[in-house]
């Protein structure tokens, strides 16, 4: 049954009930809300797991390695700076082939300091070997928790659920919390093997000194393993919808069918462009569709060109910019069509950085300015 | 059939007469084999736990620099909640480069969390596995390759942080110096640490050959001349309190028995005055926990 609750409750209630062993953060806006519930859960004997409070964002993210390394389930959240911050360690998380699993409530990047949503900061650290999830609303960034959890420990590598900062963590949904029974049917205890964690009946060096002439080929299987987790995800995500009868696929496509216009998104925007496409086809010649990633790591390239093959045009909205290139995704749905018989033109849509609001007027100049386009172009797109 | 405990095996690349690992046998050998260790990035790290071989005979996890204390944090707190607290000791280690400088905002919030662990720091006294570059343990007067002796300068200005009495500003349960001088003293620190609940903190003094510059016969030699001189006090503290210190020798060595056996000091022997500055550090220690 659907209750309305705030999304960071809902988070903190979702974790307690898949039951990490060890919870370590440390504040920061907009991800408190989270926490401060885990807390208060386990100050009310709620929760069985231990409460680690870090000094830093660095020190929680060094705390959940080290509680992973012993085998126990973990958790852990954060959002921008401190997100920056523990860079560092997440390489050396995915690295370890530790199956952490993290909420990230996405927040601009400082400077200038703001605190409101844009997908800066978890794109940012694309490159180190987390799988990363993004959800469009409170119900799937939960359920998107329940899948990192189920293939993170099924594949040794660590899941960043993100949701957008405010937008999501501090917005009142409908929500549909699963009981305990229906969570361990589609994700048991987790049973680490010994030899893989640190126990002294089978003592083991972890996190060891690698030269040149092992370092390559260990580089080379985390790069396969990432991509061949999307396998995994997709068999994951056919168990899920078996049990909860919810639709997690890596992409998603809304609209029109045929369109030949096609927005890409990620993240709760998507909702503001569904609401706009349903509206805009019901009175325009011109159709219009939404690709929504819910996978960004794996990048579901084939997926992508599955159902973009035949499409004309492509807006991609971004909230996130690599500085000197383009858009984050932009560059990706570019690479994804690179040598192929048939590619849309790809068009650039830098949107809400800092928290600037994404209108449904923005989204239709868009659509006017795409209908004409000829060419690729990025276009900052502030009002 | 049971295998006797090793705690650190032969085979490790560390070089001959290295004072670090000498430290460091001792006191993980003294720990047994119901403990998980964690190390910092470090010559501890590199020289031990070369891929696919390792030294160490416990389960050891390096994770960075500067997080020794944290991973362990996470260590601890995954044994409380497998309830393995009580079998299962938790040691984390690292250099004073680790310890003093770049972890060091980490190891407090770890001492005031109060968790069950004990520190080790080996001391060397710089960064040794980069070079020689001055810490926060490095002694005035030292030459480094980032505070080298010159023309106008000679060498590190900075005084050494004193990091047993910050550990027991944060209500550490015990406190204790050693030197591989003494390879039963740390032993027995180690053992006594071991046995009490809360957060601990042992730092032991490394003599390094290439970093200090002496020959690979000295490290034990240094080690016990470290203590005798006054310059390295070796004593320990409960609950905040010095409970013991090793006397030193009546009449006690000047500081140049020490100093003129390695060439990070070799400038200091021509300079009266830096002499007499590093004479005054020992002859503090000596008044200050009654050597």
């Amino acid at each position: 049954m659907a209750k309305v609750m705030e999304g960071s409750r809902a988070v903190a209630e979702l974790v307690r009930l898949c039951e990490p062993g060890v919870v370590s953060a440390y504040p920061i806006t907009p991800q408190t809300h989270i926490v401060e519930y885990l807390a208060k859960f386990k100050a009310d004997g709620l929760a069985t797991y231990e409460y680690v409070r870090a000094e830093s964002e660095f020190t929680a993210a060094s705390v959940v390695l080290g509680a992973s390394a012993s085998g126990v389930r973990v958790y852990s959240a954060t959002s921008s700076q401190g997100l920056l911050l523990m860079t560092e360690v997440l390489f050396n998380i995915a690295g370890m082939r530790l199956p952490v699993v993290m909420t990230c409530a996405n927040r601009s990047v400082s400077a200038p300091i703001n605190i409101w949503n844009d997908q800066q900061d978890a794109l940012t650290i694309r490159d180190s070997g987390w799988l990363m999830f993004y959800g469009e609303t409170v119900q799937e960034v939960l359920d998107l928790h329940l899948l990192a959890y189920k293939v993170a420990e099924q594949l040794s590598l660590p899941v960043m659920v993100n949701m957008d900062g405010f937008i999501l963590t501090h917005t009142f949904e409908p929500v549909d919390i699963p009981g305990k029974k229906m969570i361990k049917q589609y994700l048991p205890n987790y049973k680490p093997v010994l030899g893989e964690v640190l126990d002294p009946k089978l003592p083991k060096s972890f996190g060891c000194f690698v030269g040149p002439k092992y370092y390559f080929e260990i580089r080379k299987e985390l790069f396969d393993n990432v991509v061949s987790s999307l396998k995994v995800i997709q068999k994951e995500v056919l168990n899920f919808k078996k049990i909860f009868k919810r639709d997690l696929s890596p992409v998603e496509y809304f609209g029109d069918k045929q369109a030949k216009l096609v927005f890409v998104t990620m993240g709760s925007v998507a909702g503001t462009v569904k609401d706009f496409i349903e509206k805009h086809n019901k009175k325009s010649k011109d159709k219009l569709g939404l690709l929504k990633l819910r996978c960004f790591r794996p990048f579901p390239t084939e997926e992508i060109f599955k159902i973009l093959g035949k499409a004309k045009k492509v807006a991609v909205l971004d909230k996130s910019v690599s500085m000197g290139a383009e858009g984050v995704l932009s560059g990706e749905m570019k690479r994804a069509f690179y040598g192929r018989k048939t590619c849309p033109l790809i068009k650039n849509y830098i949107l809400g950085l800092g928290g600037r609001d994404i209108t449904s007027g923005i989204l239709g100049d868009i659509f006017e300015d795409l209908k004409k386009s000829s060419q690729s172009e990025i276009i900052f797109k502030g009002k | 059939m049971t295998k006797q405990y090793q705690a650190l095996s032969p085979g490790h690349t560390a070089c001959a007469g290295c004072g670090e690992l000498l430290a460091m046998r001792h006191a993980l050998q003294a720990a047994g084999p119901d403990v998980i260790v964690t190390g910092a990035t470090g010559c501890s790290e590199v020289t031990t736990s070369g891929y696919p071989d390792s030294s160490f005979g416990m389960p050891w996890i390096h994770s960075l620099f500067e997080n020794s204390s944290s991973v362990a944090s996470g260590i601890a707190a995954a044994l409380r909640y497998q309830k393995k607290q009580d079998k299962i000791k938790v040691i984390a280690t690292g250099g004073d480069g680790a310890t003093f400088d770049i972890g060091f905002g980490a190891l407090s919030a770890m001492w005031s969390r109060g968790d069950d662990i004990l520190y080790i720091c080996y001391d060397n006294e710089a960064y040794m596995n980069t070079g020689v570059q001055a810490s926060g343990a490095t002694l005035p007067g030292t030459s480094t390759t980032t505070s080298p002796s010159g023309a106008v300068e000679q060498g590190n200005m900075m005084p050494k942080k004193d990091m047993p009495a910050i550990a027991m500003a944060h209500g550490c349960v015990y406190v204790a110096t050693a030197s591989p001088g003494y390879p039963i003293d740390i032993q027995n620190k180690v053992k006594k640490a071991l046995t009490m609940k809360g957060p601990k903190y042992i730092q032991l003094l490394s003599p390094c050959v290439p970093g200090w510059g002496f020959s690979t016969d000295q490290a034990v030699k240094l080690g016990k001349l470290a203590h005798q001189t006054g310059l390295y006090p070796i004593f320990e503290a409960v609950n905040g309190q010095i409970t013991s210190a090793m006397k030193v020798p009546k009449p006690t060595p000047s500081v140049s028995a020490y100093l003129e056996l390695q060439k990070r000091f070799k400038h200091v022997l021509k300079n009266p005055q830096l002499l007499a500055t590093i004479q005054a550090i020992a002859d503090a220690n000596i008044v200050k926990y009654g050597l």
